[in-house]
């Protein structure tokens, strides 16, 4: 172990890493939430004689204005719902069924666990970013599609992680009196297994947002994800690069608005991990 | 032994069977080629489509259509473009190399950087230097690749005009993408060095190099990393699946004329034996890279074939 002054010095560091990640993803989350509160305007409107206005230079436009003067702070803020929407509704999803897999595959073993780890082997040989080209080329890029993708492409993990934890618990004494009282498998799973490995899944839920908010933008950034009508952090960084050498203001803000984001979230995750899952079953 | 190797060859092939199945099927998904090629081409009859079909092969049974996929992977014959009838298979000769070229360099980039780091970090556990390769680490996982690479472009070409912002040409038109991918995948793998490092400092036979006196660049360089160089390889080479993904998307950035480049011109144009072809072929290459590190690590370490 370390000595305690390594330890006290860590455990300082960790609470500022609480503080930093909940403080980013805080703010984030609020502003996005009242975007239309802050922005009584709305993030579309096109004002032609603000064209190309740099950033902290007027108090009405403080990140600049995109070539067709539209608020790039406003448009920010607005393109946080798709990312952080994402992020969200698709590790939800992701989790439910992975949860449900892994609990199954992990306490019957036999057939299901097969096919579960079979789909991890073909999970492994399809990154996200080809899956997607490949349906979403057909399919057409839309809000829907990305997490369902998303979500397709994430669950295994849950799973695996689920049922690795159920393999190390299924045989303690506490499930195994659980099963010579008569308590029936349902009740062992959801009361008895579940309860006691959701800590690695939660900090692998935070991580997953960061990772998928990353995935989202780069699909949208590449033409195959959300609508490029409505704005989002992807959809502005790819019309910011058009205009690199005119305007470098609309391609800065919108990245630095996914950095901090999943920064925020990768520090809360981090902290998670070190008081939840102490074993690190989730390191990465 | 020979039972490990049977089963991990067999889980492959599964795996691949499973992967083609599915990227076969969603290009049958996208609707009929015969009338996709004849869009805006005038008059024609459906006799005219029906030889088309015919041509194509697209007449026949999935299943069928599928063997011959698969016959034409045996063979590398994966079809023409529907744009210009240029046979795929050269294609992919010509952007494979590129696409693996980039993710060599990136993955040397980055091993260059996060063993010495990592190390540092190992060594300095829990002091400033530690701390602050954990939080550079977590600001590099939490970048976005496109995004780091249109700003190193910002800096470096439009800023300072030091570098070409896209194409491939010259060593320093490999120095963006090199350095985008690599910082990115550093970030991961200082990680896994530290975390590695940490494990084997711990052991008795680096307790003995050090009473031996050795000098700690000698404890640190040949005993303690040589003894964690197996694990660390096995991380590298999974890795290879993630990489390539970023890759793909970073050459949308710089114009990498690789597969990546391929992919989305192919999705453009609706050219899908293109788009067939080049997921097949970087998928196969990751089941292929994904069950040799599995067989190698099978072979150096005996507990994993048990597993």
């Amino acid at each position: 172990m370390a000595s305690s002054t390594t330890s006290t010095a860590r455990s300082r560091f960790l609470s500022l890493e609480f503080i930093l990640g909940a403080f980013l993803t805080g703010t984030i989350c609020l502003a996005v939430l009242f975007a239309d509160v802050l922005f009584p305007g709305g993030f579309d409107r096109i004002d032609l004689m603000a064209r190309l206005t740099p950033p902290f230079v007027d108090a009405a436009h403080p990140l600049g204005t995109d070539p067709l003067g539209r608020d790039v702070l406003a448009r920010v803020v607005a393109g946080g719902r798709i990312s952080l929407t994402v992020g969200f509704v698709s590790v939800a999803g992701a989790v439910v069924i992975g949860v449900l897999m892994g609990l199954v595959a992990g306490y019957y073993r036999g057939f299901w666990d097969m096919v579960l780890m079979r789909f991890a082997d073909v999970q492994l040989a399809l990154p996200f970013i080809l899956l997607a080209i490949t349906f979403i080329a057909i399919l057409g890029g839309s809000l829907t599609n990305t997490i369902i993708l998303l979500i397709v492409s994430q669950w295994v993990q849950y799973a695996r992680l689920v049922r690795g934890s159920v393999l190390a618990l299924r045989d303690r004494e506490f499930i195994l009196s659980a099963q010579a009282i008569g308590v029936r498998d349902r009740r062992i799973i959801f009361q008895h297994l579940l309860p006691n490995l959701l800590g690695p899944v939660i900090v692998l839920m935070t991580l997953n947002v960061a990772t998928n908010i990353l995935l989202e933008s780069s699909l949208t950034f590449l033409g195959l994800g959300v609508d490029p009508t409505i704005p989002s952090w992807g959809g502005m960084l790819a019309d910011g690069r058009t205009y690199l050498q005119l305007a470098w203001w609309v391609s800065v803000f919108p990245g630095l608005a996914i950095l901090l984001t999943v920064l925020g979230l990768n520090l809360l995750g981090d902290w998670l991990r070190d008081s939840l899952d102490p074993t690190g079953r989730t390191s990465r | 032994m020979a039972g490990f190797l049977i089963k991990r060859v067999l889980q492959a092939i599964f795996v691949v069977i499973v992967v083609t199945l599915v990227v076969s099927f969603a290009i049958r998904l996208t609707g009929d080629p015969a009338l996709m090629l004849t869009q805006g081409a005038g008059s024609v009859t459906e006799e005219d489509l029906q030889r088309i079909r015919t041509a194509l092969g697209v007449d026949q049974p999935f299943l069928v259509q599928y063997f011959s996929f698969l016959k034409g992977l045996l063979t590398l014959d994966f079809g023409r473009s529907f744009l210009g009838g240029t046979p795929v298979s050269r294609l992919i000769a010509d952007a494979l190399p590129a696409t693996l070229l980039l993710a060599f360099i990136s993955m040397v980039v980055s091993i260059v950087l996060s063993i010495p780091l990592g190390i540092k970090a190992a060594t300095t556990r829990g002091k400033w230097a530690d701390q602050a390769i954990r939080i550079l680490s977590l600001v590099g996982l939490s970048f976005p690749n496109f995004w780091l690479a249109i700003m190193l472009v910002l800096l470096f070409s439009v800023t300072l005009n030091w570098l070409p912002p896209s194409g491939m040409g010259g060593i320093e038109s490999y120095i963006m993408p090199a350095v985008t991918m690599g910082v990115i995948l550093t970030a991961t793998n200082v990680r896994l060095v530290r975390t590695a490092m940490l494990e084997t400092l711990q052991s008795q036979y680096i307790m003995v190099a050090r009473a031996k006196g050795l000098s700690e660049s000698k404890v640190l360089y040949k005993h303690a990393l040589r003894n964690c160089a197996i694990p660390l390889i096995t991380y590298f080479g999974l890795q290879f699946g993630g990489l390539l993904g970023g890759i793909v998307v970073i050459e949308r950035v710089f114009n990498w004329p690789g597969m990546g480049t391929l992919a989305f011109d192919a999705v453009g144009a609706r050219d899908y034996p293109v788009l067939q072809a080049v997921i097949t072929v970087l998928a196969l290459l990751i089941i292929g890279i994904n069950l040799i590190v599995d067989i190698a690590y099978g072979l150096v370490d005996p507990r994993i074939r048990t597993e």
